[in-house]
């Protein structure tokens, strides 16, 4: 994937702390990637990685007792062309931005429905305030919403409530009312995690239709390494708030060059079936111990406590992220003898 | 022990919280202490003194006998809180019993909770009065006639939170194990049922305190020749408009007490809600 | 009713409706299967398929509206809790979520203590620890562990713990109720390699309950598929993950995302529309509303689970679709 034209969303230095009760809690650091347009990233990580506080920090919704710090910059090409930078925005131009050009999904529908407004007036709200439509007007392009996202018999599902609704119908109002001004940028965090597998493939394929057709950018935030396999471009792993290894998906899941997602790959027991000879059942391969607590990090490497390969030197300071070859990057300072020892 | 500073770290970070606690603690060491070591008779009498004003011999003036009002609430805070602190504790034991069973065995919720509710539409001071008059004026009967009074309001909660306990997972993996229904209920329900409980302990404890006050104001409480703060107030009512701080200081005594009781109580609430939570 | 030398257990027309009158949720509707003695059966199944309230009827947490549990050659489903209370040793669950699964007044020492307690296993003090130590070292935790309080251990950890209380009372049959879906991939791959680890060890038969096929597929000899609590197939893993015979099973398997970039699905089948409420299931087969294959008599007849090759059962009328081959060749 070649870049000559500047990408939809650029991020660089994304950082986030947080206060808590046992003082500033630092979640994200270091975060840097990119979005072509109508490209899909995935951010994969485990519990604690700091995938969900990145998404929820370009779109500025921290919860406010959080007394969130964000640092870092989060350069956005808007459809006019301009770039803006979304961490410096004002409030203001911010909710200008979030459900027009800017939307988001996330994993629990139910929780980002208003339980009190039917599935109608909740899209055609939204219209209104963005695309400055009449009632009416609001109203039939809500329709035409739950058309695009396939929901049978829109007419009356749009008199309906949130709770009449089954899971996957109501993930589907939450792409139509994100799908409802035209973004250009969705962001999905874990959009697929509450839903069963067929219905999980509905949705998914859903996402990418749309993003076919309108040329949008998907940000898509999972711990699912299936869900990365099968719809990303580009994948961005994450480990204790920090980017460990960034490389397109092809090359990713055939050759993982950080230690941690090379033991990500090797825990998952569809490889381990796939890639077993022998008759006998094979062992996976863990990664041993489990994910240091944000409050004591180890003073170099996060991940050197359960690493493999892990020496002294691991131990002096946090890898910087190095630039491999084809547009690759992993945060290991022992990347290039592995290169060595795979070729 | 790390669990325990750190829960008192937490409860007493609200300024307010800890200047409670101080209140409660000074109270509860005067009342205990302050008789053993003063030498002082509360019960003197001194016709020469009735009804002075405070002044530096009597910090808190005299009432209609001459006796020494500050003497007097400092004795009748061992009643005045003897009566809550018993009065809490048999309506906890009550109040549990009765929720655990009604949240527990669904053969026996509805008939349980349906005396309960019949209890609770009385007004709790009518539902005092009735009990104390028919029961008979004295000390305990205060105590046992409150105790009925606020049972009700611990088997509800109780009643509320076995509901949710009982349908969790650890319950479930107890029955399977084969660990009997009695161990279920006093191994792993009634240890999870504490926190709620000691809010209502703390709450009812402040109550009491008032209720009881409020009986012997209206002449159904503790017989008069008992000095609870309630009861000073009783008999000092009609020398009110010559004498306020009769009626004034042990009032003072009362809210003070009661006022430290809830916000303690509230701290407590807050300080297990988010716990509760998280661990559901 | 299907081939199974040795069953450990044996389920016969096993009914569970929750809520009574004219429209219950039936959230298990007439399922027979046997479990042999030291394997491993998994029960797959969307949402409402029933198959935790399967795995609890087996271990009566849950009482059976109708139906046999036969385990080792005796009915359980219908005797009372106090006669249930001595088969509690031979039969256990690993439940779903290790935060609530454990009693958080409860050091672990207590934990593990109140089972060993509870059937008389430990005799005096020195070897109700050293069994207790035994155990925690059982499922790779240190025996200092023991009077740590449940919040203080990860929820990998605190899985091990659960797997640790069943384990104490040495039983012949674990339950394991999606044990793996509250953990992190590589925390899960530490609990599936202990599972492994200790049926090898004890020659435990299990009910292996999920809805992650690839876990499924490393885990299981035989796999049962659920849907609107009946059964739709039965066969040996490799069979159903290979030549999977019933519609359902074929668009379960298409639709679970291979977690490999070189194999993605091209315009796979997706199922239309939603599961259906348990309380009001289609008439006939209950897959049929969301069958790519579904005919007219589908609506009329209620498919008889039969049996296709030999150890291999589906529930589907219809005997003319080829079986799909699943793997290998999507490439």
């Amino acid at each position: 994937m070649n870049e000559p034209i500047t990408p939809r969303l650029s991020v660089r230095g994304l950082s986030t702390s947080f206060m808590t009760d046992r003082g500033r809690v630092t979640s994200v650091s270091d975060v840097s990637f990119d979005i072509p347009s109508g490209g899909t990233l995935a951010l994969v990580g485990e519990s604690g990685s700091g995938k969900s506080v990145t998404s929820l920090g370009l779109m500025g919704l921290h919860a406010k007792g959080s007394q969130a710090i964000v640092g870092g910059e989060a350069w956005f090409v808007k459809r006019n062309g301009e770039r803006v930078n979304l961490l410096a925005l004002a409030e203001a131009d911010k909710r200008r931005l979030r459900g027009n050009e800017l939307a988001m999904i996330f994993q629990e529908p139910m929780t980002s429905l208003n339980p009190v407004l039917t599935v109608g007036e909740q899209i055609a709200e939204s219209v209104r305030l963005h695309l400055g439509m009449d009632r009416r007007d609001a109203l039939q392009h809500a329709k035409k919403m739950l058309d695009l996202v396939e929901i049978p018999a829109a007419e009356r599902r749009l008199h309906e409530y949130p709770h009449q609704l089954s899971g996957g119908m109501r993930q589907r109002v939450m792409i139509a009312l994100a799908m409802a001004c035209n973004p250009t940028l969705l962001i999905a965090d874990e959009p697929t995690t509450a839903l069963d597998v067929t219905i999980q493939a509905q949705i998914l394929a859903l996402i990418q239709r749309l993003q076919k057709e309108t040329g949008m950018s998907v940000l898509f935030i999972t711990h699912n390494l299936g869900v990365v396999a099968q719809y990303a471009d580009r994948v961005a792993v994450m480990y204790a708030g920090r980017i460990v290894e960034t490389a397109a998906v092809g090359p990713l899941f055939a050759a993982p060059q950080h230690p941690y997602t090379r033991g990500l790959l090797a825990c998952l027991p569809g490889m381990a079936v796939r890639g077993s000879v022998a008759k006998s059942r094979p062992r996976l391969t863990a990664i041993s111990g489990q994910v240091c607590s944000p409050f004591e990090p180890p003073p170099g490497c996060a991940f050197a406590p359960r690493c493999a390969l892990h020496i002294a030197a691991c131990d002096t300071a946090m890898p910087p992220l190095a630039a491999l070859a084809d547009g690759r990057q992993a945060r290991c300072i022992r990347v290039n003898e592995k290169i060595e020892m795979t070729a | 022990m790390d669990q325990l500073a750190y829960v008192l770290k937490r409860l007493f970070s609200r300024r307010i919280v800890l200047v409670a606690a101080a209140v409660l603690v000074a109270v509860t060491a005067l009342a205990v202490f302050f008789p053993m070591f003063s030498g002082v008779d509360p019960n003197a009498i001194s016709v020469m003194e009735r009804l002075k004003a405070p002044s530096s011999e009597h910090w808190a003036g005299t009432d209609e006998l001459g006796r020494d009002l500050s003497m007097r609430i400092v004795y009748g805070s061992r009643y005045s809180i003897m009566i809550g602190i018993a009065t809490a504790f048999f309506s906890v034991i009550a109040g549990t019993a009765l929720g655990l069973l009604a949240g527990f065995f669904k053969k026996l919720d509805a008939p349980i909770m349906r005396v309960i509710d019949a209890m609770m539409s009385f007004p709790d001071i009518l539902l005092g009065i009735s009990l104390v008059s028919i029961l008979g004026a004295s000390l305990w009967n205060v105590v046992l006639a409150l105790a009925i009074v606020y049972t009700p309001r611990v088997a509800r909660v109780v009643r509320a939170s076995t509901l949710v306990i009982r349908e969790l997972l650890f319950v479930d993996a107890a029955r399977a194990l084969g660990v009997s229904t009695p161990r279920i209920l006093y191994a792993h329900i009634l240890p999870n049922l504490m926190s709620p409980v000691l809010v209502q302990l703390t709450f009812i404890f402040a109550y009491a305190i008032l209720a009881e006050a409020g009986l012997s104001f209206l002449g159904v409480g503790v017989p008069p020749e008992i000095p609870t703060w309630g009861t000073m107030i009783a008999s000092s009512l009609q020398y009110a408009d010559r004498a306020f701080w009769t009626i004034v200081f042990p009032g003072i005594a009362i809210i003070l007490t009661a006022l430290s009781l809830q916000i303690v109580g509230d701290g407590v609430r807050d300080l297990l809600d988010p716990k509760l939570r998280k661990s559901a | 009713m299907n081939d199974t030398a040795n069953p450990l257990i044996e389920v016969r027309g096993l009914r569970k409706y929750f809520g009574a009158g004219p429209q219950p949720v039936r959230a298990v509707d007439g399922v027979s299967f046997a479990i042999r003695e030291g394997e491993t059966l998994g029960l797959v199944g969307e949402s409402g398929s029933g198959k935790s309230t399967i795995g609890r009827m087996l271990i009566r947490l849950l009482d059976p509206t109708e139906g046999q549990i036969r385990f080792k050659d005796r009915d359980i489903a219908h005797i009372s809790q106090r006669q249930m209370r001595p088969l509690r040793s031979s039969m256990q669950i690993i439940f779903q979520d290790p935060y609530a699964s454990l009693n958080p007044r409860m050091r672990i020492r207590q934990i593990l203590g109140e089972a060993l307690d509870t059937h008389g296993l430990a005799k005096g003090k020195g070897e109700r620890q050293a069994r207790i130590a035994e155990l925690l070292d059982l499922v790779g935790l240190r025996p200092e562990y023991a009077d740590r309080y449940p919040h203080e251990f990860s929820g990998g950890q605190r899985q091990r713990i659960g797997v640790a209380r069943a384990l104490a009372v040495e039983p012949s049959f674990i339950v394991a109720d999606e044990p793996l879906s509250a953990l992190d991939v590589s925390i899960q791959a530490q609990v599936v390699n202990l599972l492994c680890d200790l049926k090898d060890r004890f020659g435990l038969t299990m009910l292996f309950i999920s809805h992650d096929l690839d876990v499924v597929e490393f885990l299981c000899d035989r796999v049962i598929v659920l849907y609107l609590g009946k059964i739709m197939e039965i066969a040996p893993t490799e069979t159903l993950y290979h030549r999977p015979q019933h519609p359902y099973t074929q668009a379960l398997l298409a639709a679970s995302p291979i977690p490999d970039p070189a194999q993605r699905h091209k315009d796979r089948p997706l199922l239309v529309g939603d599961i259906p409420s348990p309380a009001n299931p289609p008439s006939g087969c209950v897959f049929r509303t969301r069958c790519p294959h579904a005919l007219p008599a589908c609506a009329e007849t209620v498919p008889a689970l039969a049996e296709v090759a030999p150890g291999h059962w589906k529930a589907c009328l219809r005997n003319d679709l080829h079986p799909l081959s699943m793997k290998g060749t999507s490439q």
